[in-house]
């Protein structure tokens, strides 16, 4: 009888990978969610089991604090996803359409906000929205509609949403590249066959091409999801830590960015900033999982 | 003989070798004030180096927003400079309680201060000190002497002409009355709230009493404040809600506003931006004959890192820190930042002696928030900047936000309970 041979070249060449991941990602994260059950007391580190939690989800000033975040997170959610989104595949579909002229420029106009740095980002809105310098009052005003103008970012019923679209305008060429790539792959004689059957124009678009490129929109609904609900960088640059005003623009990652590293007076504790990083984590691996087993496994898949 | 040669040979390359040690001395400070770089490098630093021979002095400033966070990570590595740039009250108090900056109260320098100049790098008890203070900043308002001038107003002193002539100044329409905004909120808290509050709550008397318990931040003395800074509102420019602390500042040195409530740290830089005369008034009092008070903040000071190998050296410095020479260089080099050792110093900028003069003349008193009161949960200094911007653009009534504050005081803090 022949022993099964050990395939050692799997685990040689599994090992690099493994190790780099486990070092710098798994560890990391199990140290963050372990600190989360700590607290420091008098100087010394102590085993509190989930008291950091309770604090959190039971004591009414940081609960306020985190519901907040979360539904200011859930909104900045909701406007990716019902503008970003649309206005991606919009554009790829305009793009991959085989009569428009300089595609290639529009693609890259569009695309380059998304490696532009978030706190150029950032300055650079807040300076064409600024009461003051920016060109956003007078651009309004010489067409007549001056009385629209409003300090936005200033505002607590605007700040939020205001953000959000800054954002989308910064990474709508994300869905509308993946979207692009994924309208290329139809085959040019699926299409044909469509317009011998008398499909063409919008209809051909959303009775062929859409769900031909739903899994596409589906990963890209989970990058945005992932992506928002761990966002940070752009509330920190244009509103700062504080998420002004009066926090209507908190969200989770500046809520947690307080916490863990502490704000002018208020001293940081990262026993209570991990358990906030923890919380984060097991909404995204919520929000990820019903993805995963509620969506993507009855997504019907099409061989091409 | 062989031997007691030999012997000298090693006492002489011993000695030889700790002179050589002692001319390395190199101290290293950790600091946040990276806009003073040149001033450390040019003026500071070579005259201490003047006068003590064999000891180096390197000043090493990290962003003010990543200080904190850096020197904390520094400090638990071990390593970090040997002297330590102080931030006020609790973030210093926590690296003293944790061990990382040495207690100073033997150093006969420290009795050149003031207790109340002391009490930010204090223990709660005073009874040990780990900072010495470098400097304070004071609050009131700088004006546009010129504009001033051409709308023949005079520098007002009680709350009605204050008001009477931000007035003037609106109804004339060729100045922004006011240039504050409350788009990054901890303007309205300080350059508010914080520097016409004293008047009110009369200084250390009511910062003490509410430390102590005695009084509530529902009382009359700390609601007031807010109701005159909700007066405020029309005096600001359009779109203030979104206007940073950058804009006012430019929209006052590019001459379009006409007043700036301020800290006395604007000084240098407005002195280099702005090509118009300025003047500086305190914070108005209720009636004419009043006591004034002012907030004369303690902001920085400097400490030494307990685990520094160079301790002595370290102290000789710090010793120096608390003497008149320095005193007198940095108050000159740094307008705005006044010394706060007990010799009194020849200021040389007029918008800086202005300010300084009101020493004289009224009672000092320090941000209300500051000592004790911001260690819990909800942060009251926080806390405190949401109210002021909420009082100015009357989102809630000022009886409303007092109530707001002193629940989240007594949620945490004993006397209040």
């Amino acid at each position: 009888m022949n022993r099964p041979r050990i395939r050692w070249h799997i685990a040689v060449f599994l090992a690099p990978a493994v190790l780099v991941y486990t070092t710098i990602m798994i560890l990391p994260l199990f140290n963050t969610l372990r600190l989360a059950l700590y607290s420091r007391i008098d100087q010394e580190r102590i085993f509190v089991g989930l008291q950091n939690f309770m604090t959190l989800f039971g004591d009414p000033v940081w609960a306020d604090q985190f519901w907040n975040a979360l539904g200011n997170n859930v909104w900045f959610f909701v406007i990716h996803m019902l503008v970003q989104n649309p206005i991606g595949i919009a554009l790829a579909a305009m793009l991959s359409h085989h009569k428009l002229r300089f595609a290639a420029l529009y693609r890259s106009a569009i695309f380059i906000p998304t490696i532009l740095s978030f706190v150029i980002v950032g300055f650079a809105w807040k300076l064409i929205l600024s009461p003051i310098w920016g060109i956003a009052p007078t651009m309004l005003g010489s067409v007549g509609l001056g009385f629209l103008y409003q300090p936005w970012l200033g505002k607590e019923e605007y700040a939020l949403t205001t953000l959000s679209l800054i954002s989308v305008w910064q990474f709508v060429g994300i869905p509308m590249m993946l979207i692009y790539a994924a309208l290329l792959t139809i085959p040019e004689e699926i299409l044909e066959a469509g317009e011998i059957d008398g499909i063409t124009g919008m209809t051909a678009f959303w009775k062929i091409k859409l769900p031909l490129i739903l899994p596409s929109i589906g990963i890209i609904s989970i990058l945005t999801f992932v992506g928002n609900f761990n966002a940070f960088d752009l509330i920190y640059a244009s509103q700062g830590a504080l998420a002004g005003p009066d926090f209507s623009t908190d969200i989770l990652g500046t809520f947690f960015y307080r916490t863990f590293f502490g704000f002018q007076l208020q001293l940081g504790d990262p026993h209570m900033g991990a358990a906030v990083a923890s919380a984060m984590f097991a909404i995204i691996l919520v929000g990820v999982c019903v993805y995963l087993f509620g969506i993507q496994t009855r997504l019907r898949r099409y061989q091409l | 003989m062989k031997l007691r040669t030999l012997g000298i040979a090693l006492a002489s390359t011993a000695l030889m070798t700790t002179a050589a040690m002692a001319e390395d001395v190199t101290l290293t400070i950790e600091s946040w004030r990276t806009d003073d770089l040149t001033l450390w490098q040019d003026k500071i630093i070579p005259a201490f180096e003047k006068d003590n021979p064999g000891i180096k002095v390197v000043f090493s400033p990290t962003a003010p927003t990543e200080y904190n966070a850096a020197l904390n990570s520094k400090l638990e590595a071990g390593s970090a400079g040997d002297l330590i740039t102080c931030r006020p009250f609790d973030a210093s108090l926590a690296l003293y309680e944790a061990g990382h900056l040495a207690a100073l109260d033997d150093m006969d320098a420290m009795s050149n201060f003031s207790d109340v100049a002391k009490s930010a790098w204090q223990t709660d008890d005073a009874s040990a000190s780990f900072c010495v203070p470098m400097a304070s900043v004071i609050h009131g308002f700088i004006y546009n002497k010129d504009a001033f001038d051409e709308l023949g107003l005079e520098v007002p002193t009680t709350e009605a002409e204050f008001f009477a002539v931000l007035d003037k100044i609106k109804d004339d329409g060729s100045y922004i009355p006011m240039a504050m905004g409350t788009n990054d909120q901890w303007e309205a808290a300080t350059m508010g709230y914080n520097n016409i509050g004293p008047n009110y709550w009369k200084g250390e008397e009511g910062r003490l009493a509410l430390i102590k318990g005695e009084q509530k931040l529902t009382d009359e003395q700390w609601v007031a404040p807010y109701a005159t800074l909700a007066k405020w509102q029309p005096y600001l420019g359009f779109g203030y809600e979104a206007q940073t602390y950058p804009d006012s500042q430019n929209l006052f040195t590019l001459g379009r506003a006409a007043i700036y409530p301020a800290g006395s740290w604007e000084i240098a830089g407005f002195n280099t931006q702005a090509d118009f005369e300025m003047g500086a008034f305190k914070a108005p009092v209720k009636a004419d004959g009043d006591t004034c008070y002012i907030s004369d903040h303690t902001d920085i000071g400097i400490g030494l890192n307990a685990a520094s190998p160079n301790a002595d050296a370290a102290k000789t410095f710090l010793a120096w820190v608390a003497s008149p020479e320095f005193a007198s260089i940095f108050g000159n080099a740094l307008p705005g930042f006044f010394p706060l050792s007990k010799t009194p110093v020849e200021l040389e900028d007029p918008l800086a002696k202005e300010f300084a003069s009101w020493r004289g003349e009224c009672e000092s008193t320090i941000r209300s928030t500051y000592q004790i009161l911001s260690r819990g949960t909800p942060n009251l200094e926080n806390e405190t900047w949401g109210a002021s911007v909420a009082a100015i653009k009357g989102t809630e009534t000022p009886e409303a936000l007092g109530a707001k504050l002193q629940e989240g005081l007594s949620s945490w803090y004993a006397p209040h309970q």
